[in-house]
């Protein structure tokens, strides 16, 4: 495994130590994925993963974590995410509590109590505070960053510039650590440009056959390298057709499980067309492979 | 090395590419951790800091592949490692060779007749062999392509020349019969396909090869900047539609998908983001009930807007086509977001083809049996607007009711025909709105035969609509 150094900057030796690790944690990148995860570490700028679905964004993400041997914290975004779910909140329950047992004896003074009753005894940490406070070093997660609102994103642009979170009460939070931020996006609307001017821009899209080939032999276990190489094949096929949406990376790894139960070493155009099922989630699309693989051009 | 870097961000900025400051720092912080010797990694990097948007990658590649093919100590990397690879099979081919054909002597490639160059193609591209393959390309620009120094033709003459020589399309055939033969037994329709897929793939990546080493020989020739201007390519969503060759049709389709996608987000995000409308005053009293008769929840009426009602009639003769088609499918890629879609296609005849996008889910085929079904010529098959529109006015002209909104897409070059804008006046007296898409610049318009300024009093608009860009603005505003 790689240094575990808690500073930012030098988690990575070179772009070639980071594929070998990735390696190694079955996670198989290309050239432009690593060197942007390298730059991520020596820039210490987040990273904004962009791509089709299925193509193993989040995936990069749980993979970098595992060989920096980092806590992976996570921000799942969704329509209506505000801070408090996002950022940090006030335990408002427990400052009534500490209100009600001051009120026995008046010996404090009102100012004592309410220095007290915001400190951090009484913040609940949300991830990106969590991400930033945290002392061991962290791999943070915003998924699907393009689900939230556009004021929200707003939200984001403090602590990935610069790594801090300001709270009125408390003053301004700074990162003990720098943690490698990856924010995905399935690009259903385009982010605003703060929010891309900050961040490192890696776009990743269905793998070379070759990769896919990789991807499926270092996935699926006990699968033969020939019919690696037919399924590698046949879905770059597919994906050529003009289809609504062409079968992902994952469900390329769940067409392969599949013919592993089903025992199947070769893939004849009968198999193709039953199991095509699990590589397309569309009525229109799978009647468009199945004429598409039939005919013969 | 930071003057190299500022000239490929000013060459950028003039592909249109935004970079900003802040990403031009970046830029230069990332090289200092990149060698630019990892060519690879180097464009990354660059790619990662100063491209933010996935539809600019292309235009980027272009302008790296011209600014740092030939700089620095890079050249000698760009064949540098893979030379020595290559005279190795270089010669462990001739050695083959020799010893197949036993006609020893010949002397390097240069002896070499075309055929001969044609089976050593054929060879490495059956093998799949990326180093033969780049050798094989740098040796047909060479022999095929007669470059001569300071001779002002574009590259798109080379590659031409090149590829004339080569006959790659006879190629592939000449590929798949040897597959064919090799085959133990006969080849199914599926392999025979994924066979052939692979070899076209790798015959497209031979073809990139030789763009490359022509684009390299160009750039020696003449420097960087005259060769990015040269190669300087519109983004997709600048593109004209009436004058995208084949390619760029092919990426406007590509960028098509996205765009509806996110157009379709933001409009349903902007129908649900009711602010609240004034005080419902009977729910207020009726939510009141369940407080006694306090008011104590007030009710707010939430303003819905209506969706519009939409009618589209195209001009689908020839040089709007590109045009009427890219309206249609994304008109119909967000039709959720008007309450009905009908639409006409003419050219001198009018026909309604809202069934054709109604009896599939796919719009692409639907376009395409617009195309081939509908029809749309009266007499001779030149644009007539003005019997178009009589014939609408008088089959469908009832049809159009105050909720409705139509849209009327042409150039409005009329062959000099009775204009009838008569008609134009009639449905805008009847309808909500009336708008005029023309995909002509607007320096062109009521010159020659168009006259779209006629037609153009009788509407509430007509937009100049050249490219994805400004479509994309006028169907937000529509909806």
């Amino acid at each position: 495994m790689t240094s575990t150094e808690i500073n930012g900057g030098d988690r990575f030796e070179s772009v070639q130590s980071i594929r070998d690790a990735l390696k190694e944690v079955s996670y198989l990148a290309d050239d432009g994925i690593a060197s942007v995860a390298f730059l991520a570490d020596k820039l210490g700028k987040p990273v904004l993963v962009e791509g089709p679905a299925g193509t193993g964004k989040t995936q990069l993400a749980k993979s970098i974590a595992e060989i920096t041997g980092s806590k992976l914290i996570r921000l799942q975004c969704y329509e209506g995410l505000d801070e408090s779910k996002a950022l940090y909140e006030w335990n408002y329950k427990k400052q009534l509590l500490r209100i009600q047992t001051e009120r026995g004896d008046n010996t404090e003074d009102w100012t004592d109590i309410q220095d007290d009753i915001f400190s951090d005894e009484f913040l609940l940490t949300r991830p990106l505070l969590e991400a930033i406070t945290s002392e061991e070093p962290v791999v943070l997660l915003i998924d699907e960053v393009d689900r939230v609102e556009v004021e929200t994103e707003a939200l984001l642009l403090e602590i990935l510039s610069d790594y801090q979170v300001s709270i009125p009460e408390l003053g301004t939070i700074t990162a003990k650590q720098i943690p490698l931020v990856f924010l995905t996006s399935n690009n259903t609307r385009e982010l605003s440009e703060a929010l891309k001017r900050r961040c490192l821009y890696l776009h990743v899209d269905y793998p070379e056959l070759d990769r896919e080939r990789e991807i499926v032999l270092a996935k699926v276990p006990n699968i033969t390298a020939s019919l690696a190489d037919q399924v590698a094949r046949v879905v770059r096929s597919i994906r050529q057709l003009d289809l609504k949406k062409a079968p992902s990376v994952s469900e390329t790894l769940d067409w392969a499980r599949t013919l592993m139960i089903l025992n199947i070493d070769t893939i004849d155009e009968k198999i193709a067309k039953e199991t095509l099922n699990i590589l397309l989630k569309y009525q229109t699309d799978i009647a468009k492979a199945t004429k598409e693989l039939s005919v013969d051009d | 090395m930071l003057k190299l870097l500022n000239g490929f961000v000013v060459e950028l900025r003039n592909a249109g590419l935004p970079v900003s400051l802040t990403e031009n720092l970046d830029a230069m912080e990332a090289v200092q951790h990149i060698p630019i010797e990892d060519r690879e990694a180097f464009k990354y990097a660059l790619g990662a800091t100063l491209i933010k948007n996935h539809a600019h990658w292309r235009s980027f590649d272009t302008v790296f592949e011209v600014y740092f093919s030939l700089r620095g100590p890079e050249y000698k990397i760009g064949d540098g490692d893979g030379d020595s690879d290559i005279d190795e099979m270089w010669r462990e081919m001739q050695e083959q060779q020799q010893n197949a054909d036993g006609n020893g002597g010949q002397g390097g490639m240069d002896g070499m007749t075309p055929e001969e160059i044609a089976q050593m193609l054929m060879q490495a591209l059956m093998n799949g062999d990326q180093g033969m393959m780049r050798a094989m390309a740098k040796q047909s620009v060479q022999r095929f392509a007669g470059m001569e120094p300071g001779r002002p033709v574009g590259g798109t003459y080379y590659l031409y020349r090149t590829l004339r020589n080569l006959d790659l399309d006879s190629m592939l055939e000449k590929m798949m019969d040897q597959s064919r033969q090799e085959a133990p037994d006969d080849l199914t329709t599926l392999e025979e396909r994924l066979e052939k897929e692979e070899y076209s793939d790798r015959i497209e990546k031979f073809k990139g090869e030789i763009e490359a080493e022509i684009r390299r020989r160009l750039v020696a020739d003449r420097g960087a900047e005259a060769m990015a201007k040269t190669l300087r390519k519109p983004l997709p969503e600048d593109v004209e539609f009436m004058h995208a060759s084949r390619d760029e049709m092919v990426s406007l389709k590509k960028s098509l998908q996205p765009l509806t996608r996110k157009l379709a987000a933001r409009l349903a995000r902007k129908r649900k983001h009711g602010r609240k409308g004034p005080l419902d005053f009977r729910s207020t009293v009726r939510h009141s009930l369940s407080y006694g008769g306090v008011p104590a929840e007030p009710q707010f009426k939430y303003p819905r807007p209506s969706k519009p009602e939409l009618m589209v009639i195209a001009d689908i003769s020839g040089s709007v086509a590109a045009f009427a088609r890219f309206t249609l499918m994304l008109v119909y890629a967000i039709s959720g977001q008007f309450s009905k879609v009908r639409s006409f296609v003419f050219i001198d005849g009018l026909d309604e083809v809202t069934d054709y996008f109604k009896a599939t889910e796919d719009i692409s085929e639907a376009i395409h049996r617009v195309n081939t079904e509908a029809d749309v010529v009266w007499v001779d098959g030149h644009s007539d607007y003005g019997h178009a529109f009589e014939v609408f006015w008088n089959k469908y002209g009832k049809d159009i009711t105050p909720k409705t909104t139509v849209l009327l897409l042409g150039d409005a070059r009329n062959n000099y025909h009775a204009s009838q804008s008569w008609v134009v006046k009639e449905i805008q007296q009847k309808a909500r709105h009336v708008y005029w898409l023309n995909p002509e610049p607007k320096s062109y318009w009521n010159t020659g035969d168009s006259i779209v300024g006629e037609y153009g009093t009788f509407t509430d608009g007509v937009y100049e609509c050249r490219n994805l860009r400004q479509l994309e603005g006028f169907v937000e505003k529509l909806a």
